[in-house]
């Protein structure tokens, strides 16, 4: 079969599927806001145990691992590979970061008992343990898309490497940025919903 | 030189690029292949399920139990409803048709990504595996029906998890066909065939991929939060523990209800292709048709309440919702009158396809009639959760997509096979399977409207009559449906050697050889006319 190369169709592809990765979240935060809307005085309360500081490095990481993302596909059209590779590296990297972050945070939590099923979290209010539920659910599938954004980086890295990926074929580099800003965009929502309201 | 030639005229079966045995199935790419793999799986599972309604109508024959128990037949229901929704008519036409035909109708080579197609098909066994190791697995097949409503689901000891999970899968390559889909029709028509020339198969598939890609996901998160629950014991769903389980039941059906139109679309696209060529005629009102596809998607994704007028919503909330549903309708009926118009004064040709395409009208109309019924507020309080449903949704959906599908088998089987089956015996299978049809159903309606509620293992004695009526139907019916797949059977084994265009078709798909060969059109095709231009 002659393989046939159309960039605008992988792009559209990629595109869906972000779609559908929104609506994957959509239904979440459908689910937060009514529980919000029920609950206001234990979601208020019960946001106040996060570190805003914490968060507020973690979402300036994220933001800054987008600029090199991008940085890294202009310097790919600008066919300078190596250049790409690293500004890969980097934004990896401050994937790393981020994660390591969310296990302190995460960590911090469990310790102090507020984890399903822990004796602590079993005194909280019905409305609380919604929010913490929610917080580890949303937080947790968000974690799990930074891995698997990492894990496409790592892909873009390879072709780079093996000249399938070059200054005029950088299709799968573009749409594993697209990935990667939608990491960075579901983050910038979860942020404030969980850290700043109040 | 010679071995250029040759592979010129190798067919798709022919032509295994390279693979052994039954490698050349597995790791194909070729979409004709994969949509064959998808046909041979989906009967499977069919099957399956058919046997398990027949086990569950003969458990109804009469008053009392007769050989199960209660919880085993509310196993057999839900998985019977999980098999069919989740692993038969969702992805039945798209995953079938969609692959085998689409790219054939649009005049191109394959979809836009092939590997994610075999991908897609991987996914597919994976969740239907999932769905059936839960007979054998643990505590048994879930017993909660197949909406797995919370607080239940999350509290019974059955396997839910593991259906949940199945049904999370089967989403999930449900998406990518959709994806994959979307982006052939848009970046793959042949040269000259704009949007307005593109077969109306083709528009269904495009207005259900729509709905496949924006409306999954959410049952995709829904699911993911059964699933949690069951292993945290959050109370998401929980009214004890502040949560609410009317919420679930809205996140199900916001995707629940657009899957209806999932399932019925892709067969009204079907029916689409078939009345204008067996009538002879230009289809009536094209774009009308066209455009009620995408009607249907968009209003479909705002009428997902209805399924809960007496679980507790607000009075307005359920005047919308009931105003919404009799909205999405007009364009059902749009398509239906255009269906009966393209016919009249056509000159209709009885093969087996048109008959099928018929016995969808006519069971479709049923079905879709009685869905106002429910639609109404007033007259749903009395029936909600009846045999009146039950005998809804069969009509609509089998009735409407099963026959459709069992339409476009007898419609294309000789491009795909190259072969013809006996066409005496496919009317004959068609005829006792519409007898059988409604003998099992119809009585269904009665049954409900005076009150006999659904998912009971056992019956009043006043509804004795409708009941033995109805598990007689489900023998009749299940024997022509088997006198149905043995005929296709051995059609496709010894049957007679079929023409390039045996119906006189002038969509693309009938220009090339049947079966077409790997890269389906020696020369990719120009159009110039709109399709079903018969000169009339
Ligand atoms: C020979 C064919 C069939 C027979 C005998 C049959 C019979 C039945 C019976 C007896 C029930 C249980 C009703 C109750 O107790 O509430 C049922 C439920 C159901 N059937 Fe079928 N059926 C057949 C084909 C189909 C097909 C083709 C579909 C879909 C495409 C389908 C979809 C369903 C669904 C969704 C349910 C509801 C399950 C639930 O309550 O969770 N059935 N069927």
């Amino acid at each position: 079969m002659t393989l046939h190369r159309d960039d605008e169709a992988s792009k559209m592809g990629m595109w869906i599927f972000l779609f559908t990765e929104l609506l994957l979240f959509g239904g979440l935060f459908l689910v937060y806001s009514i529980y919000r809307y029920k609950n206001p005085q234990a979601f208020a309360h019960a946001g106040e145990e996060l570190n805003v500081l914490i968060g507020t490095i973690n979402t300036v990481v994220l933001i800054t691992s987008s600029l090199t993302v991008a940085l890294s596909i202009t310097a790919i059209q600008k066919n300078k590979p190596k250049l790409a590779i690293g500004l890969i590296w980097l934004t990896i990297v401050f994937a790393l970061v981020f994660m390591v972050n969310k296990y302190f945070e995460w960590g911090a939590k469990i310790e102090h008992g507020l984890f399903p099923g822990q004796e602590h979290y079993n005194t909280i209010e019905p409305g609380e343990k919604l929010f913490f539920f929610l917080y580890y659910f949303m937080t947790g599938l968000h974690g799990l898309h930074v891995l698997v954004g990492s894990v496409l980086l790592l892909f873009v890295i390879t072709r780079i490497r093996q000249g399938r990926v070059t200054y005029d074929n950088f299709v799968f580099h573009e749409n594993g940025g697209l990935y990667w800003h939608l990491v960075d965009l579901i983050w910038i929502f979860l942020f404030p919903l969980f850290y700043l309201i109040k | 030189m010679t071995d250029l030639v040759q592979k010129e005229h190798l067919n798709f079966y022919q032509d295994k690029q390279g693979h052994k045995g039954i490698w050349a199935w597995l790791l194909s790419t070729d979409h004709k292949r994969i949509g064959l793999m998808y046909l041979y799986s989906i009967m499977i599972f069919f099957l399956v399920a058919v046997t398990l309604g027949f086990l569950m109508r003969l458990e109804l024959i009469k008053p009392g139990k007769q050989f199960m128990e209660p919880e085993t037949y509310n196993k057999l229901f839900t998985l019977h409803g999980v098999i069919m929704i989740f692993l038969f008519i969702i992805p039945g036409i798209p995953a079938i048709f969609g692959n085998f035909v689409l790219p054939l109708v649009l005049g191109a080579k394959d979809v836009a990504f092939p590997r994610l197609n075999l991908f897609s098909y991987y996914l597919y066994v994976l969740g239907a595996l999932f769905a059936l190791s839960t007979l054998v697995i643990g505590d048994g097949a879930a017993d909660t029906g197949w909406t797995f409503y919370a607080p239940y689901s999350v509290k019974t000891g059955t396997n839910v998890s593991l259906s949940v999970l199945a049904a999370f899968i089967l989403g999930f390559s449900s998406i990518l066909t959709g994806l994959n889909f979307l982006t052939t029709i848009h970046r793959m028509r042949a040269p000259g065939m704009t949007w307005f020339k593109m077969p109306l198969f083709a528009w269904s598939t495009y207005a259900t991929a729509w709905i496949q890609v924006l409306a999954t996901p959410i049952i995709g998160i829904t699911l993911l939060m059964i699933i949690a629950e069951r292993f945290f014991g959050i109370g998401l769903f929980d009214p004890a523990l502040g949560g609410d389980p009317v919420l679930y039941q809205h996140l199900f059906w916001i995707y629940s209800h657009p899957a209806v139109y999932i399932m019925i679309l892709p067969g009204m696209g079907i029916i689409s292709e078939i009345i204008p060529v067996f009538s002879r005629r230009r289809i009536y009102g094209y774009n009308a048709i066209a455009y009620s596809s995408l009607a249907i998607a968009f209003i479909g994704y705002f009428v997902w309440g209805h399924h809960m007028f007496t679980s507790g919503m607000s009075g307005p909330a359920r005047i919308v919702f009931s105003l919404l549903t009799f909205l999405v309708a007009i364009p059902s009926a749009i398509k239906v009158f255009n269906w009966i118009a393209t016919m009249y004064k056509g000159a209709i040709d009885l093969q087996p396809p048109m008959l099928f395409a018929m016995g969808f009208i006519f069971l479709f109309t049923i079905g879709g009639l009685t869905g106002l019924v429910l639609g109404a507020l007033a007259t749903d309080i009395h029936l909600h959760d009846t045999y009146f449903v039950v005998a809804h949704f069969h009509f609509v959906m089998f009735g409407g997509t099963g026959f459709a599908f069992i339409a476009a088998l007898h419609y294309w089987f000789p491009k795909i096979y190259g072969k013809m089956y006996n066409i005496r015996r496919a009317t004959t299978a068609f005829w006792i399977m519409i007898t059988g049809f409604m003998l099992l159903y119809f009585p269904m309606f009665i049954a409900g409207f005076r009150g006999m509620p659904r998912r009971y293992y056992n019956l009043l004695p006043r509804f004795q009559i409708e009941n033995f009526i109805s598990t007689v139907g489900s023998w009749i019916l299940i024997t022509g449906l088997l006198l149905m797949i043995i005929n296709l059977f051995i059609g496709a084994r010894k049957g007679k050697k079929a023409d390039k265009n045996p119906w006189k078709g002038l969509t693309l798909e009938w220009q090339t050889d049947s079966p077409p060969s790997l890269e389906n059109f020696d020369e990719i095709p120009t159009v110039k006319e709109a399709p079903y231009n018969y000169k009339s």
